[in-house]
């Protein structure tokens, strides 16, 4: 009985909802004092939003300001071309560093790309159960480990045994991009619809056809911008190349068995003895550095599109 | 003379196709309708159920499917006709957990036996699926596509030429076969889609929804079209819209759900000429279904 009367007063409230009197005709521009209230908030979050990335923006645009206009002094045909004299002296330039920074980021990439994308087309294409869940979750670790650590790792089981050089600087390098390269694969693959796969499977291709065939050129560019960004990190490695490369202050070609330079050990060098020449030619290293790291995943994705049109 | 061996040749040929047509089925389906006159078969499906992880999909179909007709499977959603559909040319074994019991024979050779390859039984069997999905490359390559996996690198242009003029595509796509498929409307990457299964020269396209995502214009492109395959190619086709199915195809089957033990099963009804199953359905589920009083 009461469940009834309840229910009876609510159908009698829902009743009330609804207007007495006909809806009349409003102009568009009469707003009532919701609307305006919404409307007003709506347009606080759109400045509190545009504050936020201002703020974020001002550090990078500082950078950007302070590298180059210091850099610019020091940076020339010369820079390029003439490998790194005492602190003290002027002229010279990074061509050691950019040797070794060439050398090691280059063999650091034919080691970890291919073995990364590997990985992730395991992970997406193969991966089931524990041991896939193991991969990836010690990817996402190795993700987290300081670059310190695997110049250490590095140093205490290669490094002692033989000698520093440009192949240790590579194997450090190689470390550190790797999981960039597995995680950033791996979420392109992802991306690959499914249908595409069952399109390839119903025309009798086998698994493997299907990945060399349709999954990988189709995740092809965003793979290639994944391993550019860790490109781009390992070039503007330094903890890790302290302990396996230590720096030269000559051009080395040698894969092993010399101490090899980069651009980061070069920066860091400069910047902590107390001759302004030196201090120089810092701050145009790191502005060459930021010049390859901002243009490397453009280029990539400039030559990625225009293969794929 | 010519009148002569004409007259004589003809009532030889008569007597030849009746006998075929004749020819009784091997062997008797237990839960459904028998369906008349099927001649030469492509198909034997002998009591099929399907589970997926271990929950029953489909329960006990069997019937068998026309050599060169086309065959529609229609039923509400969930009734189990993809399903059916993909356990022809085994796409089900790409779906993990999927467990397929039963004997489906494709002339004669079942295809769940252990020394056959199931990427040879879709090499055979083409499929076009409900969303056009041409691959992200050229409209040539997307057909030379299937070709070029199975080594069939001889006369690629011509072989190419003829999917897509089999697929009633070529003059519209003559002039840039070197872009992109996506570029194409949706009822062109349909299209575009059975031409690429068509380079490999199938004898039986299964189709699963094929013109669901297409507007009523490029639907009936891909009718007149599966129109003009019948006969050269068995044609399974799965449907939501009864008007396709009554439009283009001599065999019906009609699925539905079944609650067993509280759980989704789904059955075949009736299976029959498709003229018998719109006009004078025998069980009582199928005409309501196809008069719209359910599902």
């Amino acid at each position: 009985m009461e469940d009834r009367a309840c229910r009876r007063r609510r159908r009698a409230k829902t009743t009330t909802l609804t207007p007495e009197t006909p809806p009349t005709f409003r102009p568009l521009g009469e707003i009532d004092a919701h609307t305006r209230r919404r409307k007003r908030r709506s347009q606080l979050f759109r400045y509190v939003l545009l504050v936020a990335m201002g703020l974020s923006l001002f550090p990078l645009v500082l950078i950007l300001w302070t590298v180059v206009s210091n850099g610019i002094g020091a940076f020339g045909g010369e820079f390029l071309t003439q490998p790194e004299p005492p602190a003290r002296r002027e002229g010279g330039g990074y061509l050691n560093g950019i040797v070794g920074t060439l050398y090691m980021v280059g063999i650091a990439t034919v080691l970890a790309v291919p073995l990364g994308v590997l990985a992730a087309v395991y992970l997406v294409e193969y991966g089931r159960g524990w041991f896939a869940g193991t991969v990836r979750f010690f990817t996402d670790v190795m993700t987290g480990v300081p670059s310190v650590f695997v110049g250490l790792f590095v140093y205490a089981a290669l490094v002692r045994q033989f000698s520093f050089g440009t192949i240790m600087g590579a194997v450090g390098l190689a470390i550190m991009m790797l999981p960039i390269v597995v995680r950033s694969s791996e979420e392109m693959l992802k991306l690959v619809p499914e249908d595409q796969r069952a399109a390839s499977a119903g025309l009798g291709a086998r698994k493997w056809q299907t990945i060399t065939k349709v999954v990988l050129p189709t995740a092809g560019p965003g793979i290639v911008t994944g391993s550019m960004l860790a490109v781009a990190r390992a070039a503007g490695e330094t903890a890790v190349l302290l302990l396996t490369a230590l720096g030269s202050l000559q051009v080395v070609t040698a894969f092993s068995g010399v101490a090899q330079s980069s651009i980061t050990l070069l920066i860091y060098q400069g910047a902590k003895q107390p001759f302004d020449p030196g201090k120089e030619r810092a701050w145009a290293g790191a502005m060459l550095l930021m010049g390859i790291v901002f243009l490397l995943p453009f280029t990539a994705r400039w030559i990625t599109a225009r293969r794929t049109r | 003379m010519v009148d002569n061996t004409q007259a004589q040749a003809a009532p030889t040929a008569a007597p030849a196709q009746t006998g075929q047509t004749n020819t009784a089925p091997e062997f008797t389906p237990r839960h459904t309708t028998v369906p008349r006159e099927v001649g030469e078969a492509v198909f034997d499906v002998e009591t099929v159920s399907v589970a997926y992880g271990g929950a029953p999909a489909l329960k006990e179909v069997s019937m068998r499917i026309p050599k060169g007709e086309i065959t529609a499977l229609i039923g509400p959603s969930g009734c189990g006709k993809s399903t059916m559909l993909r356990c022809l040319n085994r796409m089900n074994d790409l779906i993990d957990g999927a467990s397929v019991s039963g004997r489906i024979t494709y002339h004669g050779e079942d295809i769940y036996a252990e020394d056959v390859d199931p990427a040879e039984v879709r090499r055979r069997i083409g499929m076009v699926f409900q969303k056009p999905n041409p691959f992200a490359m050229s409209i040539y390559d997307n057909v030379a596509f299937g070709p070029k996996l199975h080594g069939m690198k001889s006369n690629l242009d011509d072989r190419v030429e003829k999917a897509l003029r089999g697929a009633a595509l070529w003059d519209e796509v003559k002039d840039k076969l070197n872009d992109q498929g996506h570029a194409l409307s949706g009822g062109q990457q349909q299209r575009l889609c059975i031409a690429r299964a068509i380079a490999l020269e199938p004898d039986v396209i299964l189709m699963d929804e094929p013109a669901s995502a297409l507007d009523p214009i490029s639907t009936l492109a891909i009718e007149d079209l599966m129109r003009k395959l019948r006969g050269q190619y068995s044609i399974v086709i799965v449907t939501h819209n009864m008007q396709q199915a009554a439009r283009i195809s001599d065999r019906t089957a009609f699925f539905t759900v079944d609650m067993e033990q509280g759980v989704r099963v789904g059955e075949l009804v009736e299976y029959d000429l498709t003229e018998t199953v719109f006009t004078n359905a025998s069980d009582q589920r199928t005409e309501s279904y196809i008069t719209g009083r359910f599902g």
